[in-house]
């Protein structure tokens, strides 16, 4: 497999505080990588500065390389809109556009991204929708609005308006945190079936989630990565002691 | 327990909390006394030909304000046409761009352009468009109107940008969209049924101007579209038809006075009922 | 680099129209004082305290005009300030929920009527009632008393206070509402285990939680009745007296610059008007900038 993002000695901070602290890490192409750890260890951190989405909020400050297929994202010559473009994201809470429709949910990344056959809109929203395992149950609803959903059913939509703009990359920011235990069985499906198209890093302080949908976990503790391995590993195998305290559940 | 101050602080409680049930009725009662007024008075000037026909002079009956209510729509026209685009920019700044010590001072400016007395905005627009143009016009009846919407457009826009949520602006700039189409294209969209509420309120604000236009847009009795030229409007004409001594003037006053609160009401109602249904989502 | 170049675009353009507002504000201030230049040429601070206003001999003073504005405002307050507190705590601490939006809308609605409407039905309906009802009872039993003492002739000082009153209770009592309604409810029931009765915990808790804000609101306000126009025009008697009779005709200052500047003949006359307004936007600029800054530091600290 080849490794479609290289993070070297990566930092983050807010304002005066350090949120993570000199990340060093590999993320398999068409893998899935989880990020473990206990609420405030810097994960979320972590994977908002992949899409360069964390320098979005004042004050915050990232150094460090991260490259994606070679090139770093940070560089100047860098523009974070086209990043963003080939990484994608589903934030933790399910945030449809609110003013719009289902369809225009999906779409609203492709016509803003300059793409303005109907066709071809329609042709990619429909696939979207039913890549994100959506299409069924909204077919016959696509003009109504997207807040008239389910939680679950807008978190599906909020992954299927990613991939429709064909990202590389995915990152998952704990999408299943605000999902009842059944919309969070689908969304765990969701990731199986789509992960041979795309990479994905997905963040979650749920232990079993981790063990049941990635090839790989990170565990994140302080800001720092303590370990970081196979996830069959990690999980019956943990190198470190405080990974093993965690992952027994002994803190956090 | 002294049981006699006791009386006394349960007595001063009661009268007091009276006292604000009585304001509250006042406050009421004022304004139906108002409105019941002016609909029971204006009601019985108003016919067809008010609406579509001209003043004529005193005696002479079946004049009507035509002039005056499209003048109006006119000159409040022309102020949207400015305040409404800087309006909203100016907004979209202090909302969006605003993390710098130039907000704060725009800001508060705004805040205290709204409190700017309105006939000194006629004096202003007088002294910038009357002089140099040697004429009433409604266009400077629209400039004056337009100096006392902008504060509350720019700040309306402000206030309801800012209640779109951060993680609306991620989701779309996640999607690789570039910023300036995230704020206009997202969440401008998002906060725009409260954007046009607040503008409509604007609107009937300044539509129910009078002294900014008595040396601005002037009057005319005549129908009149022309910006160049001064241009009737309704609240003039109640102006020179209330202060003129003929009673059938002073009826035509009040008809319309009527016409004019239906069009308060009526935006002011609608708004209420259009940011309720929002908030109910 | 076309998308950054959208990016500084709408950024440039949005600042460019922002900073506006600050430049009109200078604008009005250059030509408020181009305008007055004239006046202010010819009588210099004299104008703010001479009592003449005579067009044919072209001797203008301000202070009679000073004197209405300040005046007629004073009582507006004095009569406003009860009632708007009252329906502030009416709407934020007494009122049942079921009737609070709609008493809410119906206080809003008083300041959204147009000002000319109040003029309208404050000359045809409260004048008379004034003249006939209210101001000969008060001839006849305080009549002793310079303040009401004079001819009831129904427009002039008290019916322009009366008018402005109705006009800023609902500035005033929707602030102060939204004021109280910060109030944290933990220091009300603080209150009331302690024995408090309700009056108690509102004068005692709410209004010095309060205080600030509610003399931004004040003044907030009193700035609104200073600049107002058609109401007090039409009921106030518009005559440049200085009077002690609440009964006698006066004049302010948007008064007399909406009843003369489209008759002001001469030069002098209209720079003198235009001074006016210049005073006027100084006054009520005074009032509402500490008023922004009083309301604006109450909000923060919540």
């Amino acid at each position: 497999m080849a490794k479609k993002l290289v993070i070297e000695h990566l930092n983050a901070w807010f304002g005066a505080v350090q949120a993570i602290k000199d990340i060093t890490i590999d993320i398999e192409e068409n893998g899935v990588t989880a990020v473990i750890g206990p609420s405030g260890c810097g994960k979320t951190t972590f994977v908002r500065c992949l899409n360069r989405i964390h320098e979005v909020v004042d004050s915050a400050r990232v150094s460090g390389r991260v490259m994606l297929d070679g090139i770093d994202i940070y560089s100047k010559t860098s523009d974070p809109v086209l990043v963003r473009r080939r990484i994608g994201m589903v934030f933790q809470k399910p945030n449809p556009f609110p003013t719009m429709s289902i369809f225009e949910n999906v779409a609203a990344g492709l016509k803003l991204n300059g793409i303005k056959k109907k066709d071809r809109i329609a042709d990619t929203v429909e696939q979207s929708l039913k890549n994100a395992a959506l299409w069924d149950e909204v077919k016959d609803k696509l003009f109504k609005p997207a807040t008239t959903l389910s939680g679950g059913q807008q978190q599906r939509l909020c992954i299927a308006r990613t991939i429709a703009i064909e990202p590389e990359i995915v990152l998952m920011d704990e999408p299943a945190s605000a999902l009842d235990p059944i919309s969070t069985a689908r969304i765990e499906e969701l990731i199986q079936q789509i992960k041979e198209r795309y990479t994905i890093v997905i963040v979650t302080h749920n232990m079993q989630q981790a063990a049941r949908v990635s090839d790989y976990t990170g565990f994140f503790l302080l800001g720092e990565l303590i370990e970081f391995n196979r996830t069959s590993d990690i999980f019956t195998n943990p190198i470190d002691k405080r990974t093993e305290d965690y992952i027994t559940g002994r803190f956090g | 327990m002294s049981s006699l101050s006791y009386l006394k602080r349960r007595a001063v409680n009661s009268l007091m909390l009276v006292l604000s049930y009585g304001s509250a009725m006042f406050g009421v009662a004022v304004l139906l006394l108002i409105l019941l007024y002016t609909m029971a008075r204006g009601a019985s000037a108003i016919n067809w030909d008010f609406f579509v026909r001209l003043p004529r002079p005193t005696g002479e009956s079946g004049g009507g304000i035509a002039n005056a209510i499209v003048g109006s729509f006119v000159v409040v026209g022309v102020a949207s046409a400015i305040a409404i685009p800087i309006g909203i920019m100016a907004g979209i700044y202090l909302a969006e761009f605003g993390k710098n010590r130039l907000a704060p001072v725009v800001r508060y400016f705004a805040d205290v352009l709204n409190g700017i007395p309105s006939i000194v905005a006629g004096i202003v627009a007088y002294t910038m468009v009357v002089l140099p143009m040697h004429e009433f016009s409604a266009f400077s009846g629209g400039v004056a109107l337009s100096l006392l919407m902008l504060p509350i457009i720019t700040r309306t826009s402000e206030e309801l940008l800012k209640t779109v949520p951060d993680t609306i602006r991620e989701a779309a700039l996640a999607l690789g969209i570039p910023r300036w189409k995230v704020t206009i294209f997202i969440v401008l969209r998002t906060a725009l049924t409260g954007i046009i509420t607040g503008i409509m309120l604007a609107v009937a604000r300044v539509g129910g101007e009078t002294a900014p236009l008595l040396f601005t847009a002037f009057n005319n009795s005549f129908m009149s579209l022309r910006l160049d030229q001064p241009i009737s409007t309704m609240t003039v004409l109640i102006y020179n038809y209330a202060s003129s001594p003929y009673r059938d003037w002073n009826e035509i006053a009040w008809g319309t006075a009527f016409v004019l609160i239906a069009i308060v009401l009526v935006v002011n109602i609608v708004s209420k009922l259009f940011t309720k249904a929002k908030y109910a989502l | 680099m076309k998308l950054a170049t959208g990016d500084r675009t709408i950024r440039f353009l949005s600042t460019v129209f922002a900073s506006m507002i600050l430049l009109l504000i200078a604008v009005i201030v250059y030509e408020l004082f181009k305008g007055s230049e004239l006046s202010i040429g010819r009588f210099g601070l004299k104008f703010l305290v001479t009592t003449t206003w005579d067009p044919v001999n072209e001797v203008f003073g301000a202070l009679p005009f000073i004197f209405g504005t300040i005046v007629s405002s004073v009582i507006a307050l004095i009569i406003a300030l009860p009632i708007s507190i009252g329906i502030a705590v009416f709407l934020s601490e007494l009122a049942p929920q079921a009737i609070r939006p709609s008493v809410s809308l119906m206080i809003e609605l008083l300041a959204a009527i147009p000002s000319i409407i109040y003029g309208l039905w404050g000359l045809f309906v409260m004048v008379p009632f004034l003249q006939m009802y209210v101001e000969p009872v008060l001839s006849r039993y305080f009549g002793s008393i310079p303040l009401f003492g004079g001819v009831p002739i129904g427009v002039g000082m008290l019916a322009g206070g009366i008018i402005l009153s109705i006009m800023i209770i609902p500035t005033i009592a929707s602030i102060s509402r939204d004021i109280f309604n910060t109030v944290p409810m933990l220091y009300k029931e603080a209150g009331f285990a302690l024995g408090m009765t309700r009056w108690e915990v509102i004068s005692k808790i709410v209004f010095p939680h309060s205080r600030s804000g509610l003399t931004g609101a004040v003044m907030l306000g009193f700035g609104r009745a200073l600049g107002e126009t058609m109401a007090v025009t039409m009921v106030i008697g518009n005559a440049p007296s200085i009077s002690a009779s609440l009964f006698a005709p006066s004049y302010t200052i948007a008064s007399v610059i909406a009843n003369e500047f489209t008759e002001a003949t001469t030069k002098l006359y209209v720079s003198s008007l235009i001074e006016l307004a210049l005073i006027l936007f100084a006054i009520s600029m005074v009032f509402n900038a500490v008023a922004r800054l009083l309301v604006s530091r109450e909000r923060i600290v919540q």
